[in-house]
């Protein structure tokens, strides 16, 4: 089908997007428009306005600093999936990015599209749990930064506001020659994952865990951290029996089911997916067994 | 507000329309500009048969409007070749039998030719990873793989 009618603005600056948008009614933002584009072709979204923000300055780009990398949220997945100094910095997202819907997707879709819109199985927003990001919102009363773990409300849901835009999305890397893994379980490549797992990981000289994160998505309406098992694995290494602990954290997760994929079946991939991320990010065997 | 003025660059020529803003950029290069090679299969990005080239990218004409190509430089299927004159990529599907219905193949084309112009030298694992955004319903893509395969060799003996 073809979109319903509607308003279009092209705004110029973050200010008069705001504007727009705390003017107007029933108005969306359209930025990758890889998701809101589909929705308005099946007339699952109808906005009676349209405000493009791909022609504001500055919402671009990438800021890689020492103790902090910053993503403007209109990057698009293309060209972080190019970004040599990303790939060095935190190489979870090139591993990532491979999996981000198709290389024509890719060009026009942009991260903050995706942590806006937030589809459960999207790899993107997952990553910003995994590495406790801040998102940095504005809005009419000026900024504001969102923590990760407050970012998340629910099916396709997060903390912005209306008449808020998103405008970059910030973390701490990792130190350097930090394990990392990455799986997803789709039906086909790029198809949305019916569960996927993400890991870092940060170990001493003996092998012993120093930090570890872990992220299921595509299992519940938003991605979950295993917390407990990454407390829990502090000071211990990763074996066989504690790759099975945080495959069981998984498979206990509040699974959702839907016509493709019972509930059932997505815990037992969850656990799958998180036993593959977490073997990659030690180094044991690959991971893709 | 609901029309818009738009410039931009369609397979090397200036062109310049008045369009609905609903309207996607795969509609506008059919029935405001007339080249109809852009095929527009599911709209709503799943099949890839709109894809045309966007300032050196491929993506999808069903998933942007025609008011956000505004300066933008348009590649369609009809910048490759002629009947009488196929370009390399063209050949190379003729040559491996790479469609039968030819409802997907537009798309196919501009995929694997920005794809191409990036990767001299890709594996067939590259080239199904590339092709997974569009779909064939005919040909199980084999003979597909194939001719991107043979097309990619031309690109390089032909250098």
């Amino acid at each position: 089908m073809k979109a319903a009618p509607f308003s279009y603005h092209a705004p110029q600056s973050v200010e008069d997007a705001v504007g727009l948008l705390s003017t107007l009614e029933n108005a969306r933002v359209l930025a990758g428009g890889q998701s809101l584009m589909p929705m308005m072709n099946l007339r699952l979204a109808a906005p009676d306005h349209l405000v493009d923000i791909n022609r504001v300055p500055g919402l671009a780009g990438l800021r890689i600093g020492a103790g902090r990398i910053e993503i403007g949220a209109m990057t698009r997945q293309a060209d972080l999936l190019a970004s040599d100094d990303l790939a060095a910095a935190a190489p979870i997202f090139r591993a990532a990015l491979k999996h981000v819907g198709h290389i024509q997707t890719r060009a026009r879709g942009t991260i903050g599209g995706s942590c806006c819109h937030l589809d459960p199985a999207a790899e993107l927003p997952a990553l910003c749990a995994l590495l406790d990001a801040q998102f940095e919102a504005f809005g009419p009363n000026g900024s504001r930064a969102v923590a990760a773990r407050d970012w998340f409300r629910g099916y396709l849901e997060s903390a912005l506001a209306e008449n808020e835009i998103l405008c970059a999305i910030g973390f701490a890397p990792w130190p350097s020659g930090h394990g990392f893994g990455f799986h997803e379980v789709a039906r086909r490549h790029g198809d949305f994952a019916v569960a996927g797992a993400a890991a870092l990981l940060a170990r001493d000289e003996t092998g012993a865990t120093k930090r570890a994160a872990v992220v299921v998505f595509g299992v519940e309406p938003a991605p979950v951290r295993l917390a407990a098992f990454e407390r829990a694995i502090v000071g211990r290494t990763i074996d066989e029996a504690a790759i099975e602990a945080a495959s069981e954290a998984a498979r206990k997760l509040d699974a959702m089911g839907d016509a493709h994929v019972g509930a059932d079946h997505r815990r037992r991939i969850g656990g799958v997916v998180v036993a593959r991320a977490l073997r990659e990010a030690a180094g044991m065997n690959g991971g893709a067994k | 507000m609901n029309r818009k003025r738009i410039v931009l660059r369609i397979n090397g020529r200036a062109c310049e329309a008045e369009v609905d803003v609903r309207v996607n950029l795969a509609d506008a290069l059919r029935h405001v500009f007339g080249l109809t090679g852009t095929h527009v299969g599911c709209e709503h990005g799943a099949c890839g048969a709109c894809t045309v080239i966007v300032d050196g990218r491929p993506a999808r004409s069903c998933l942007m409007l025609a008011v956000q190509a505004e300066g933008a430089d348009i590649e369609t299927i009809e910048s490759l070749g002629e009947p009488d004159r196929l370009s390399p990529l063209q050949k190379a599907f003729q040559d491996k039998h790479a469609l039968q219905c030819g409802f997907c193949t537009p798309g196919m084309l501009m995929t694997l030719e920005a794809f191409l112009r990036e990767n001299s030298a890709p594996t067939r694992e590259q080239v199904r990873e590339v092709l997974s955004g569009n779909t064939c319903r005919c040909t199980g893509y084999q003979a597909i793989v194939d001719a991107a395969m043979q097309a990619a060799h031309a690109r390089r003996s032909a250098t």
